[in-house]
């Protein structure tokens, strides 16, 4: 077995919708995994069809080499799922929590206890441990759900945006916890509608847009694949920022228009600035930066990642 | 015949461990709080059993059982009173909490996600809703049994037929839960619950009541646990508590399939 996640034109629909529309996915032991793309791309429901939680309409899927329609409970006992929603159990504590879950794999009481010290350890919420859950904050519940998500000790992690909603220390912290993990080894799937997120944490991912998987590869080859080397933004003091694309013309290799800036794809950013201001066009601002997922984004579906 | 036989033993184990596991959880959340709905829950029968068993029955004298046998009234109600305990229990932890655990906290999602299945969750959530019932009925028993509205011997048959009684309320609880849609339904089922208790013999023998209404009161669940639960309170049991007995072990499996199967489609969408 090579692959923990086997998908061949994979398909799910909620009656006339289609949401994740025939894809093909294959995730190795050990590698971090994203699935990359905007609100309603299909990751989440893609995510719970490898979860084993959401039957799906056709095509091939394989969980560590097992087939969810009918072996879902014998996959489920090796992922570790931390859903989008925090759905945390709050009539118990931040340790009750983690025993509890434990015990519906089976899992020994003394067992049980043994990891939710170490894994509580791991997500610094020791201190918190007999604390309900609710007065915790929303970066320390995401991190509970990863320590709960740990408690079987999966051979996959499933993150389904494992840092939306979240403030940006918070955010650092979890993806500190999450490398670490990496680092041990622990296969991770994660899905994120934030660029950054995937370029921080993904070996490899694909960007999905409407059902659809439109590019894979690694952050970085999907960057130098799709884009140029360096973006420079330009704002210009106009309710009409398209007027100025005809001026632009011929500088870069691509040129994008968005409603409040324009991006010229080059290779060498600050030549094409001086440029600009070669022809006198005077944008209230110039930024010079390195290209990202977002740009990749951009190109592949004419839109934006975060609305 | 070992191969065959095996592997179901080994998955009604499974489902054995597996829904133990989702008691456990509710048995973890038990905090002091919780005592005082189980004493208001244990006080309801008792209270009734005093102020109409005793007190109205002072005024009404003795009752005639269709079998003939005559009895007074407070032995009349008093099963009656187990009965619709036995009811109230396992409907309050099946509707209210089951319907706000799986639609609104989000409880049942977290579990699903581990080897756990919905029919798991339910039998769990069943098996929970009965140890809460089995102490109210213990306990009510012990006042009957102490009241001389029964015999001691008697009181050990009644215990698991309020066991029987409490499994198929509650299994019908949990089937209504996955179909209503919101909190203001529970109004519904609280009057309707109220109408089971009032009219399903508890109080008046059917027999008191119309043909036609007679009829519909002994099609009711709650008349047939009555029945049973009095045929065994006063050691007047016939042949027709088979029909109880079968009755209520049909809509316990009927609940059961529904919530199942309508937890799988709303929760594994």
């Amino acid at each position: 077995m090579t692959s923990l996640i086997h998908a061949r034109g994979l398909v799910k629909r909620f009656g006339d919708f289609t949401a994740v529309d025939g894809i093909d996915v294959d995730v190795r032991r050990g590698e971090a995994f994203g699935f990359l793309g905007p609100n309603g791309a299909g990751k989440s429901s893609t995510m719970r069809m490898i979860g084993c939680v959401s039957p799906p309409t056709g095509g091939v899927l394989e969980i560590l080499g097992m087939d969810p329609r009918r072996d879902g409970p014998a996959i489920r006992a090796k992922l570790g799922v931390c859903p989008q929603l925090d759905n945390l159990d709050i009539e118990l504590t931040v340790r009750e929590n983690l025993t509890t879950y434990a015990r519906f794999f089976g899992i020994s009481r003394k067992e049980a206890r043994r990891r939710a010290d170490e894994l509580l350890e791991f997500v610094q919420l020791a201190e918190r441990a007999d604390s309900k859950v609710e007065p915790l904050s929303g970066g320390m519940k995401r991190r509970l759900t990863i320590a709960r998500a740990m408690v079987n000790q999966p051979e996959m992690v499933l993150l389904d945006e494992p840092t939306t909603g979240l403030d940006p220390q918070a955010r650092h912290l979890v993806w500190e916890r999450l490398f670490r993990l990496k680092q041990q080894g622990v296969t991770l799937v994660l899905t994120t509608h934030y660029m950054d997120e995937a370029e921080q944490l993904c070996d490899r991912l694909v960007v999905m847009d409407g059902g659809r998987i439109v590019a894979e590869g690694s952050p970085r080859s999907l960057i130098e694949q799709y884009s140029t080397r360096e973006v420079v933004e330009l704002r210009f003091a106009t309710e009409d920022q398209a007027a100025y694309a005809d001026k632009l013309a011929g500088i870069g290799e691509r040129l994008e228009v968005l409603p409040d800036r324009i991006l010229l794809y080059v290779a060498d950013g600050d030549g094409a600035a001086d440029e600009v201001n070669r022809r006198s066009l005077s944008p209230a601002s110039v930024l010079v930066r390195r290209s990202s997922l977002e740009d990749v984004f951009l190109h592949l579906t004419g839109r934006t990642l975060v609305d | 015949m070992v191969t065959l036989v095996m592997p179901r033993l080994l998955s009604f184990e499974g489902t054995a461990r597996r829904s133990a596991s989702v008691t456990e959880r509710n048995i973890s959340t038990l905090r002091s709080a919780y005592w005082v709905v189980m004493v208001s829950g244990f006080l309801e029968p008792v209270l009734y059993l005093f102020s109409i068993g005793v007190g109205v029955g002072a005024l009404i004298g003795d009752i005639t059982l269709p079998g003939g046998e005559v009895v007074g009234y407070a032995e009349f109600v008093a099963p009656a009173m187990l009965a619709a305990s036995a009811m109230t229990g396992a409907l309050s932890e099946t509707t209210f909490n089951f319907f706000g655990k799986m639609k609104f906290v989000r409880l049942y999602e977290g579990i699903l996600a581990t080897p756990v299945r919905p029919i798991e969750i339910a039998l769990g959530e069943l098996a929970w809703a009965m140890v809460r019932g089995v102490i109210y009925s213990a306990a009510f028993v012990v006042i009957m049994t102490l009241m001389g509205l029964t015999t001691w011997s008697r009181a050990v048959v009644m215990l698991p037929a309020t066991l029987l009684v409490g499994l198929a309320f509650g299994a019908l609880g949990m089937a209504v839960s996955t179909i209503i849609r919101s909190w203001q339904d529970f109004d519904l089922i609280a009057s309707g619950q109220f109408a089971l208790f009032l009219f399903s013999g508890t109080f008046v023998p059917p027999t008191a009541y119309p043909e036609v209404v007679r009829w519909l009161i002994e099609a009711t669940p709650l008349y047939r646990s009555v029945d049973l639960i009095r045929a065994l309170s006063t050691g007047t049991t016939g042949w027709t508590q088979l029909l109880d007995v079968a009755y209520l072990l049909a809509l316990m499996a009927l609940g059961l399939t529904v919530a199942g199967l309508r937890m799988t489609k709303q929760l594994c969408k």
